[in-house]
């Protein structure tokens, strides 16, 4: 059996694969899909052409034609190999003819590690599917290895594989790898801003997008690139962990220029989406260490927009506002004591009910530290149920 | 502003807690024919048997499922290298070599495997900086550190790694927001926050989380629905009650949750005719959208089930057995002082 000279390679097929009117950009392999005709027809087609020829058609998109591996004549040297589910059914699952076809042949090549251009090519049909078996990826890699194939012929066809299927670790792993083996982050940016284009919070992708700019040092565009995001939606949780990201590598934010124009950055996009969590975390975030009370003329800002983009956010900064300057003097205790638990209770209360059980605790909290010692304080605490004020709860009661 | 992102509840979803129709769902699971979802999770079929399992056993049922087949299955599935694989024909990873070790552990019968070598795979893991990649590949993230000291923890072996290293490196993904996520810098995701959380307490460093930051974050995760999501902005999933729930109980703050709200949303994600738990009410179920919504009913105290351990997702009679009680934070805020408390004649401390 010549089973390995009928072997067309990879280049070979994308040359042909040109001159068909279906073919697209796609190395030609990757067109292999969803095709699913009676292996009757097939092997009435296939006794007809020389092997060649029938490798050529594999590789195009015909769908009339597609062939399972058990017919196809080049590959009859290897036994596939049935899955074994290990504990299992007692009535055969029934899957597709297709997908067994496919993995029976991957289990053979990986049963006697093959390392060959059929199983690369191979590898690609498993991973179309099923791209979340780890195993076939892993495989794959070795193969590029071992048959040294081309990189950027590997980027196309990885790029190609996220765009279908952007939610899954295993395609960007992949990607990483290669780029690390081509020492080549030139494309990354744009592709990952592409993939986020169509989702702006893919999890992956901005693991990805971190890794490459770290390891590569491309911060330069990145927070123009963070700004067209929120532009786009000031509710990105995403970007505005992506602002925190860069700006803690470069600049960081100890400049008080810098924090305050972040400061002033942030309450500007509230007053475009006053109900956005993200963006109060984030002020939160960047002023937390040097204390919420200690920003010049914040809380001032904050009162004003209460006045006119209020949320529940908005009270619950205030809040922390307040604890903030009770913790660091010693002056008007009482009465900022007083406005942080009137807050807590229209939070617990009204604004954030569903939080209530929160809210008390923090104006418990208040009361206790900074509270003077003789008020009765238990029956005064905001949203407390029935006065009770035992430790946490045991669930299973 | 835009509308916030949630669902709504109709009002003929399911309100009552079917534990028999999970039970036979789970029973019957894989053995459907042209059961195509089946066939397609085989890369991750050592999970999808812990999932099936740990359910099983938290609804009083494990006696259903088949001990021998499953411990010859997963002996087959552990490779010379000591790591165990999701399945037979996939190579080993922390993730499955983690589902094999607490599904051994339920049927108190670890030594189906080689101890020894699964610390020798897990040791292997870490790298210089104190992470743990998921395999051979490389690929770094806290879940797999929390893999790692969760395997080591049921074997009794969390001595084979460098733990000072390890904590290093999960607290080096702490975020300003207080959470955690897959790598320093990564954004806050509850399903990290958890592996973090839970990577803390079987380390002993709890205390080094900011409880009242992280647990109003976690609680922030409650939309009006009642669900909980996994970061801000998106969608209520049944799982995230698990990842949010498991996470503030770990850190003493789980009563920052509206709890019938969300039992209400859990309840909701049941399919009455099949049997299971969805992502959220309507969708199509699964065993692992079962196991986190029956394994969050418990953690909100719901009597039929039994108490799950929130740091390992496992029963806790389990765990009594093994002898591991994992660290959770106390609500340590005195609500009244003390002096207040001790005068009263009736105490309101319950």
């Amino acid at each position: 059996m010549t089973s390995m000279s009928a072997i067309t390679q990879t280049s070979d097929l994308t040359n042909k694969a040109a001159l068909i009117p279906l073919a697209t950009e796609r190395p030609a392999y990757y067109r292999m899909s969803g095709i699913e005709e009676t292996s009757n027809v097939s092997s009435e087609f296939q006794e007809e052409r020389s092997e060649e020829e029938v490798e050529e058609e594999i590789g195009y998109e015909d769908p009339f034609r597609y062939v399972f591996y058990r017919d196809r004549k080049e590959w009859a040297d290897l036994e596939p190999v049935p899955q074994d589910d290990g504990p299992n059914p007692v009535v055969k699952i029934a899957y597709s003819d297709k997908f067994t076809d496919v993995y029976d042949y991957f289990r053979a090549l990986l049963k006697n590690d093959e390392k060959s251009d059929r199983a690369l090519l191979l590898t690609a049909e498993a991973i179309e599917l099923n791209a979340a078996n780890y195993t076939v990826w892993h495989y794959r890699r070795v193969l590029l290895q071992a048959l040294e194939k081309d990189l950027r012929e590997e980027m196309r066809y990885i790029t190609a594989i996220i765009e279908d299927q952007p939610k899954n670790y295993q395609v960007w792993h992949h990607r990483r790898m290669v780029v690390e083996w081509l020492n080549d982050p030139s494309e990354e940016l744009e592709f990952i801003a592409e993939i986020l284009s169509q989702d702006a919070k893919n999890y992956h992708a901005w693991q990805h997008r971190q890794w490459v700019i770290k390891e590569y040092k491309l911060w330069d565009s990145e927070l123009e690139y963070v700004e067209q995001l929120l532009e786009e939606d000031v509710r990105n949780n995403s970007a505005w962990n992506q602002r925190h990201y860069i700006i803690s590598h470069t600049t960081g934010y100890s400049d008080p220029a810098i924090l305050n124009r972040e400061v002033q950055y942030s309450l500007k996009q509230i007053k475009k989406a006053p109900h956005n969590e993200s963006v109060w975390n984030y002020l939160k975030g960047i002023l937390q260490d040097l204390g919420l009370s200690s920003h010049p003329g914040l809380l001032e800002q904050i009162l004003e927009l209460k006045e006119t983009h209020c949320s529940p956010y908005l009270l619950g900064f205030l809040v922390d506002i307040y604890e903030d300057f009770l913790e660091n003097t010693l002056e008007h205790h009482e009465e900022v004591l007083s406005k942080a638990l009137e807050l807590c209770e229209l939070l617990a209360r009204e604004k954030d009910t569903i939080r209530r059980e929160y809210w008390s605790y923090v104006g418990r909290s208040l009361q206790t530290k900074y509270g003077s010692s003789d008020s009765s304080t238990t029956t005064s605490a905001p949203g407390s149920d029935s006065g009770s004020v035992h430790q946490e709860t045991p669930c299973s009661s | 502003g835009t509308q916030v992102k949630d669902v709504v509840i109709k009002s003929d979803a399911p309100s009552a807690l079917l534990l028999d129709k999970h039970a036979d769902y789970i029973a019957a699971y894989g053995s459907k024919k042209d059961d195509y979802e089946y066939t397609l999770s085989e890369y991750l079929r050592m999970s999808g048997i812990y999932w099936g399992l740990t359910v099983m056993d938290l609804m009083g049922q494990l006696t259903r499922m088949n001990q021998q087949e499953i411990s010859d299955f997963i002996k087959s599935c552990q490779h010379d290298c000591g790591g165990v694989s999701a399945s037979i024909g996939h190579d080993p990873h922390v993730l499955y070599t983690l589902s094999a070790v607490q599904i051994l552990s339920l049927y108190d019968n670890v030594n189906v495997l080689d101890v020894d070598k699964v610390v020798e795979y897990v040791r292997g893991l870490q790298q210089e900086d104190g992470s743990f990649a998921g395999d051979k590949w490389g690929e770094i993230d806290t879940r797999f550190s929390f893999c790692a000291v969760a395997t080591l923890a049921l074997l009794g072996r969390l001595d084979a790694i460098n733990m000072d290293k390890a904590v290093e490196f999960v607290l080096s993904c702490m975020n300003f927001d207080g959470g955690f996520g897959c790598r320093p810098g990564s954004e806050s995701h509850a399903g990290q926050i958890y592996c973090c959380t839970g990577f803390l307490s079987i380390a002993g460093q709890l205390h080094q989380v900011n409880a009242d930051l992280l647990g109003w974050w976690l609680c922030e995760r409650q939309l009006p629905s009642g669900g909980l999501n996994g970061r801000p902005e998106k969608l209520p999933d049944v799982c995230y009650s698990w990842w949010v729930l498991a996470s503030l109980k770990i850190i003493g703050r789980i009563h920052w949750i509206d709890k019938s709200k969300l039992r209400s949303f859990i309840l909701a994600c049941q399919d009455e005719e099949t049997g299971g738990f969805a992502d959220r009410p309507g969708d199509m179920v699964d065993p692992f959208h079962t196991l986190f919504g029956v394994a969050g009913l418990s953690l909100l105290g719901e009597g039929q089930i039994k108490d799950v351990n929130p740091v390992l997702c496992m029963p806790e009679d389990v765990l009594e057995r093994l002898g591991l009680h994992p660290d959770l934070l106390s609500y340590s805020t005195p609500l009244v002082p003390a002096a207040i408390v001790f005068n009263r004649s009736s105490s309101s401390m319950s």
